[in-house]
């Protein structure tokens, strides 16, 4: 008998320590039942909206037909992708929105830098207010009045540009209708647009250097200039590298909206990105093609997924925990 | 930065170039607004023949009489409204009540429920299958499709979280709960008295992204008496198709021609003027989120 119970004591303990903690975790779980009474909406809401959609995502590999539904569809494997990557538009698309990020990436790096260090160095407050507010302003505009400005400005016939050129006896330009200036419209359009909020960030990690770091460098007869290099610099490094790897990440999500909007048929050879190539096989031409579109979009979200990871794991590595 | 002794001649050289370029930033980013502005305030003849340039010339108002005349502006700005207050409650209500818990540590699954959120900023469906989604649902073509897809943002669930994680200290939950208060109690009656900066920031960030966008509506609505201002501004400042008999009762073709490119300057004024009305009031507020949200969770 004793050797038996004792035999059947450890197992008969691990049973019941395992009972008290699955106990003991619904137990602190019922505990806070409210919380998960708040939870349960927010989170219906991204499993429908979220991940509904990814599940959808399925008919990338299938024939969507819609009289036979997401599943009742027929499989035809990676068909559609190398469809895509064997179309005669597949590297003018990729390259185009390659490129497009890639100038926007460098052109709209050093300029928030530059005007968050110059804005550091201003003694007259009420002058650095107006210029901040002057140029924080146009993030707000909306994309669809920013392409509006655009075109304004731009006109070939009443446009600003075109009519001081006219002073100097130069001939207007269709500046929209010609496909080799579509890239830099996008991107200094951009860049006016956001320099002043994006220079925010670097404000706040300017102001939080050291003060006696400056108080030090002034002691030491350092000007201005080398406090700036010294100092500032140094001291915003770390964040404009993590912003630039973060946007790197994001290579492919320039989006779609004023791509879309400043589009014509003028100037598509260089502005027809993915995502408008998405919208435009998938909805908006006259033969849809639900399955080939999705393929495509599928193609560049998981791109984007290894991208994003791939950066995370960099950001890490720099110091960072983590990016999110 | 302020030091009393006695700047160096090159820190004189220095401020020079440094208010010049600060000069520099603020007259390109002004111009093309000042432009636009007074442009929309001149008449039709300058505006065409191109004799604005700084200051409106033959001051006059009637691009502004044809924006209020052209009702499909109208219809766009109240359905736009409508879209900013309605979806813009359902975004705060939703971010709190999904950042509350996350934000809690004795929340049991919490890291698995963030990883079941983060995942779906870094991957998506697609266009097509949020279309069919939406479709299936039989929101296409009705307000609620320009609400409920974009009900939440997960970005904003994060920095929410990260508010309260920093702002509600753990003893006030714990005194609470040592007198007896529910978790719903301590919610409406502690954290949200607490989280004014963050309900402000939630609510400018989500309002500016519903009265801006246009995409969802341009996707999912084909009926236009429910278009947001957005697509209407689309439809006349980009594809440039405007109802003459909207805007003029003039004959003359040039007139008309003239008079709808005045329309374009005084609409984008009109259609950018409740930003910039409330932006000085929120610019504090959007500084701090954009503190806010640099925090790491």
């Amino acid at each position: 008998m004793e050797s038996v119970s004792a035999e059947a004591k450890p197992a008969e303990q691990g049973i019941a320590m395992h009972r008290k903690r699955s106990v003991k975790l619904l137990r602190d779980m019922a505990k806070v039942w409210q919380l998960y009474v708040l939870m349960a909406l927010p989170f219906a809401y991204i499993i429908i909206f979220k991940y509904v959609p990814m599940y959808g995502a399925q008919i990338a590999f299938k024939n969507f037909v819609a009289t036979k539904g997401i599943w009742g569809s027929s499989w035809v494997g990676f068909s559609h992708f190398t469809r895509f990557f064997h179309s005669y538009e597949f590297w003018n698309i990729m390259s185009n929105t390659i490129t497009l990020s890639f100038y926007q990436l460098v052109a709209g790096f050093p300029f928030p830098i530059l005007l968050a260090l110059s804005l550091n160095y201003v003694m007259h407050d009420r002058f650095k207010k107006l210029v901040q507010m002057v140029t924080y302003a146009p993030h707000f505009i909306s994309v669809v009045v920013m392409v509006g400005i655009i075109y304004q400005v731009l006109d070939p016939r009443i446009g600003i540009l075109n009519v001081v050129m006219g002073w100097f006896g130069v001939q207007p330009v269709d500046w929209l209708g010609k496909a080799e200036y579509f890239k830099s419209i996008y991107v200094w359009s951009g860049v006016w647009q956001n320099v002043g909020f994006s220079c925010i960030i670097y404000l706040a990690a300017l102001a939080g250097i050291d003060p006696a770091l400056h108080e030090a460098a002034v002691v030491d007869g350092a000007t201005k200039v080398k406090r700036m290099w010294h100092i500032d610099l140094p001291g915003i490094l770390p964040i404009a590298i993590i912003l630039l790897i973060l946007d790197v990440g994001r290579m492919l999500e320039i989006g779609f909206e004023k791509a879309f909007l400043m589009q014509n048929p003028l100037n598509l050879r260089t502005s027809e990105i993915v995502d408008t190539y998405v919208y435009k096989v998938g909805l908006a031409s006259a033969a849809v093609n639900f399955s080939y579109s999705s393929a495509i979009g599928l193609f560049k979200n998981a791109i984007n997924l290894v991208l994003l990871l791939v950066v995370n794991r960099f950001a890490k590595k720099m110091g960072q925990s983590s990016l999110w | 930065m302020n030091t009393s002794i006695k700047e160096a001649a090159e820190d004189r050289w220095f401020n020079v170039l440094n208010y010049t370029v600060l000069t520099l930033f603020f007259l390109i980013v002004l111009y093309p607004l000042v432009y636009i502005v007074s442009a929309s305030f001149s008449s039709t003849n300058a505006v065409v023949s191109g004799r604005v340039w700084l200051w409106p010339v033959e001051p006059g108002l009637k691009g502004y009489a044809a924006v209020f005349e052209y009702k499909a502006i109208w219809t766009g700005f109240g359905n736009s409204l409508f879209y900013t207050v309605a979806g813009t409650l359902l975004n705060v209500v939703l971010t709190i009540i999904a950042a509350y818990p996350l934000s809690r540590r004795d929340f049991i699954g919490r890291q698995w429920i963030m990883f079941v959120f983060v995942f779906t900023i870094m991957f998506s469906g697609g266009i097509i299958p949020n279309y069919l989604l939406v479709k299936s649902l039989g929101l296409l073509d009705t307000r609620w499709a320009l609400i409920l897809p974009s009900a939440l943002s997960v970005f904003n669930v994060i920095i929410t979280r990260t508010y309260f994680q920093t702002n509600i200290p753990q003893e006030m939950l714990e005194a609470a709960q040592v007198d007896g208060c529910s978790d719903w109690k301590f919610l409406c009656k502690i954290v949200l008295p607490l989280s004014g900066p963050i309900v402000a920031v939630l609510m400018l960030f989500y309002a500016v992204g519903h009265w801006n966008s246009y995409f969802n509506a341009l996707l999912y609505l084909k009926d236009r008496s429910l278009y947001p201002l957005q697509l209407v501004l689309r439809s006349i400042l980009i594809q440039n198709q405007i109802d003459p008999s909207m805007v003029t009762s003039e004959e003359d073709l040039v007139a008309r021609q003239g008079l709808a490119d005045l329309l374009k300057y005084s609409l984008i004024v009109v259609a950018t003027a409740p930003m910039l009305v409330i932006y000085p009031f929120v610019q504090k507020h959007f500084v701090k989120g954009v503190m806010i949200g640099s925090i790491k969770g």
